[in-house]
């Protein structure tokens, strides 16, 4: 019987584009909680142990670039530690010299957002000396700096005082710009950061990180505090797929198999379950999940708990109620009580079953409402404090402007994936309404 | 012969009526106490069940005390003539102190005795005052901070509320006439649009058209400096009133239409709907006699049922525009932890529930002739 409602229900356009939709949904779920475990998104969303150094802030996705008519710098980055054919080591009397060159392209029409030189010598005495220049396009060569490197030294261009005085309050603009330009217009070409570092020990050694802070970076973004927003965009695909269906398959099946309950054995059983109902539908069910969040615990489980405590008493008890009052009286059910069948065995197998038809659109129906309940406790600021989800980019993105400051692909990047989840969802239940209630299916 | 059996018959009619009118009377008031005694019972367990929720089963108590202790505790740190005192006297003086203000707060009460006093004052719709929040003109009365809002949740979500059911069932009624037409299929292919509420849509109006075309206000219920003549005032409300009512109908405007469509054309397929078509009767009669008037009923329960819901307000409808309505009183009410606030907003909400549901068994006697008052088996 699903097999043949299956075959029906491709036969409407907007389930197969629902289907395909929640597909590439789950595919994506899929590949987050595979390419990115657990424990790694949540350490790497939290940003524990500076992992966040080589993003630049508040940076839009790179493809933003292929709209654009001036193109933004893109984030470069370079490591001698990943790649050491940057790096040249030769022997002297009294220690070693490296020169590494980092060769780069710049052909953007804006300046970086900084850049950093990430210095991680090896010495046990005495400190290795380097000296950086910069190689332009048009074959000027350009003192970075001079001077002695500790261990974990970082060289922030922007904010070096002595660059600063000799090329004003931008001197990561000034390096890369044509000389004497009103104002200041990037030069564009290759160019060649060369640092030349000299150890007065033997067994030293230096490496080296540059980066270069565009103004974007890589496929989705970064936010305030340098994350890179991919992380929470493919985290929320399962946690917001996850949540809908768990909440909405829990409070579905436990409100029907409540009904019936209640409708098979009637009396105080049933009065009671009625009196719940009507007190749930008094008590709002956002506003109490918002006290929940603030008073007690933001955590999805918590939250998950109280949307199905909530939800169970819905409404849709009272429907089920009165469909199981018909097929209670049934011939097959007078039948089944005839041959001694028990209680659970007529509720569960012989009660519930029939509504099912019913129960399949309602339960995808279902499921937008609970995505996006989770989403606005997420944008009030009551999502989970670990998860990285859609409703907290958001929540992050207004909380820092983004929709005055122009940072539109913070608030966008979410809310597409939000309406895309719940689009897909809708499309979906809506033909598997006209699949199975066939009153539905003339109008 | 013939006469006669008529006039018995009529005779027993009669003798049927005044016994139907005096059963019917005490099945009414019967009906009536019933109703309105589990009604109550309903919004006491649900008051209750709300306070203690709003109250954290006691921790936004001892978050009070805390402040109360920590606030006493200051005024002795910066008052020099409390500072001078020999310390043992300070102590006794500071717990005194701190005493008198909790007994003032009503904390050092048990506390199932005071969520029970709670409970009694909201019922007697006795409010009370606020602990730290205040309505803008500055007064602590819960009753002042939820009616100072109320006519701003009224203007903008109640009369989107409104405006939408109206125009919703009054196209839904258009296109249930012009079943299969083009506008029935592109309301049909629009309908999961609805998936996304409306504050989800204000993030998108509130990009386009204030953050990109700079044509509207981002949000807030008037300029900044508010413009003084009254036309002008208006006009600007007028304005920051666009975006939310466009928000509210891009979510709710379809679904609205479509889901009172299907519920016509169900309706509208019935057995005595073809026969009155088949009588020639005109269009505009069999729409308002034998397709308005069976669902009636249902068209007042969630008109009723609407403007009940629309008193809480949207807190993050009303969070994302910067509305200041009943939402968002209530949101920054639970933030602050002010249990008084939350409890009062409850309270009105169940009430007005109650009457409405109460209310609503009569109107459906009223309109349907089917349905009488208290029988069982309600069409």
């Amino acid at each position: 019987m699903l097999g043949k409602s299956f075959r029906e229900l491709l036969r409407y356009p907007s389930a197969i584009a629902g289907l395909f939709i929640l597909l590439l949904l789950i595919g994506l779920a899929i590949y987050a909680v595979v390419k990115i475990p657990y424990s790694q998104a949540i350490s790497l969303w939290r940003g524990s142990d500076n992992v966040w150094y080589r993003t630049p802030k508040i940076a839009a996705p790179a493809w933003t670039n292929w709209f654009r008519h001036e193109k933004l710098v893109e984030t470069k980055f370079f490591s001698t530690k990943e790649n050491p054919t940057f790096k040249t080591v030769e022997s002297m009397s009294s220690g070693e010299k490296f020169v590494i060159v980092f060769p780069f392209d710049f052909e953007y029409d804006t300046f970086p957002q900084d850049i950093t030189l990430y210095f991680t010598p090896t010495f046990s005495e005495k400190e290795l000396f380097a000296s950086v220049t910069l190689l332009t396009p048009d074959g000027r060569e350009l003192k970075v700096m001079d001077g002695a490197i500790g261990a974990g030294q970082v060289f922030y261009i922007a904010q070096d005082k002595k660059l600063i005085r000799r090329y004003g309050d931008f001197p990561q603009q000034s390096l890369l710009a044509i000389p004497d330009s009103e104002p200041l217009t990037p030069l564009k070409g290759r160019y060649e950061l060369r640092i030349s570092a000299i150890s007065f020990e033997a067994d030293s050694d230096l490496d080296v990180e540059l980066v270069i802070f565009g103004q974007v970076y890589g496929i989705a973004g970064t936010d305030h505090l340098r994350r890179d927003l991919s992380i929470a965009l493919l985290w929320g695909t399962p946690v917001a797929l996850g949540f809908g269906l768990l909440a909405a398959m829990g409070t579905t099946f436990t409100s029907m198999a409540i009904a019936a309950i209640g409708a098979w054995y009637g009396g105080w059983v049933d009065d009671l379950i009625q009196r719940i109902t009507e007190v749930n539908l008094v008590l709002p069910l956002l506003p109490i999940l918002m006290m929940i969040g603030i008073f007690y615990s933001r955590s999805i489980w918590v939250i998950l708990g109280a949307v199905f405590l909530l939800s169970v008493f819905g409404g849709a008890i009272k429907t089920y109620r009165a469909n199981f009052m018909q097929i209670r009286e049934a011939p097959y059910i007078e039948a089944a009580r005839s041959y001694g069948a028990n209680n659970g065995r007529i509720i569960f197998l012989y009660l519930v079953p029939r509504l099912i038809p019913l129960l399949i659109p309602q339960l995808v129906n279902a499921i937008p409402g609970f995505v996006f309940t989770e989403a606005s406790l997420a944008v009030l600021g009551l999502g989970d404090p670990s998860l990285p989800t859609w409703g907290k980019v958001i929540n992050d993105a207004y909380g820092n402007g983004a929709q005055y400051l122009g940072y539109y692909y913070w608030v966008l990047e979410p809310a597409v994936l939000l309406i895309l989840t719940g689009l897909a969802f809708a499309l979906l239940g809506f033909s598997l309404d006209r699949v199975f209630n066939p009153r539905m299916r003339q109008v | 012969m013939g006469f006669k059996a008529g006039a018995i018959a009529s005779q027993a009619n009669a003798q049927k009526k005044l016994k139907t009118g005096v059963s019917a009377f005490s099945r009414v008031a019967k009906f009536t106490l019933l109703r309105v005694a589990s009604l109550f019972l309903t919004i006491v367990i649900a008051l209750f069940l709300s306070i203690l929720i709003a109250n954290m089963g006691g921790v936004v108590d001892d978050i009070r005390r805390a402040s109360i202790r920590e606030g006493i505790q200051q005024q002795f740190i910066s008052d020099p003539r409390l500072r001078a005192m020999a310390p043992d006297v300070k102590l006794a003086q500071m717990t005194a102190m701190i005493a008198l203000e909790e007994e003032r707060q009503g904390l050092n009460q048990p506390f199932l005795l005071r969520a029970f006093r709670y409970m009694v004052n909201a019922l007697r719709l006795d409010l009370g005052l606020a602990t730290n929040m205040n309505s803008d003109a500055g007064s602590r009365e819960v009753k002042n901070i939820l009616l100072e809002r109320l006519p701003n949740t009224l203007l903008l979500w109640t009369s989107a509320n409104m405006i939408m059911f109206f125009s919703s069932v009054f196209f839904a009624l258009v296109l249930s006439r012009q079943y299969g037409s083009f506008w029935d299929k592109l309301i049909i292919s629009l309908a999961p649009t609805s998936a996304a509420p409306a504050w989800f849509y204000g993030i998108f109006m509130i990009l386009i058209f204030a953050a990109i075309l700079k044509l509207l206000p981002f949000g807030g219920i008037v300029d900044t400096p508010p413009p003084k003549g009254q036309w002008e005032y208006a006009l600007s409300v007028l304005k920051h009133l666009m975006l939310p009512m466009l928000s509210f109908t891009l979510a709710y405007g379809v679904a609205g239409i479509y889901n009172w469509r299907t519920f016509f054309l169900i309706f509208s397929s019935e057995d005595y709907v073809e026969m009155a078509k088949a009588k020639g009767l005109n269009a505009r009669t069999i729409e308002s006699r034998y397709i308005l008037r069976p669902t009636l009923p249902s068209i007042i329960t969630n008109f009723a049922l609407l403007l009940v819901f629309s008193w809480s307000g949207a807190p993050i409808f009303e969070t994302v525009f910067n509305w200041p309505g009943l939402g968002l009183v209530f949101f920054r009410a639970i933030t602050g932890f002010e249990t008084a606030v939350i409890v009062g907003e409850t309270v009105i909400y169940s009430y007005l529930l109650a009457i409405t549901v109460f209310l609503l068994d009569f109107v459906y006697a009223l309109v349907d002739p089917r349905v009488r008052v208290g029988s069982e088996g309600r069409a």
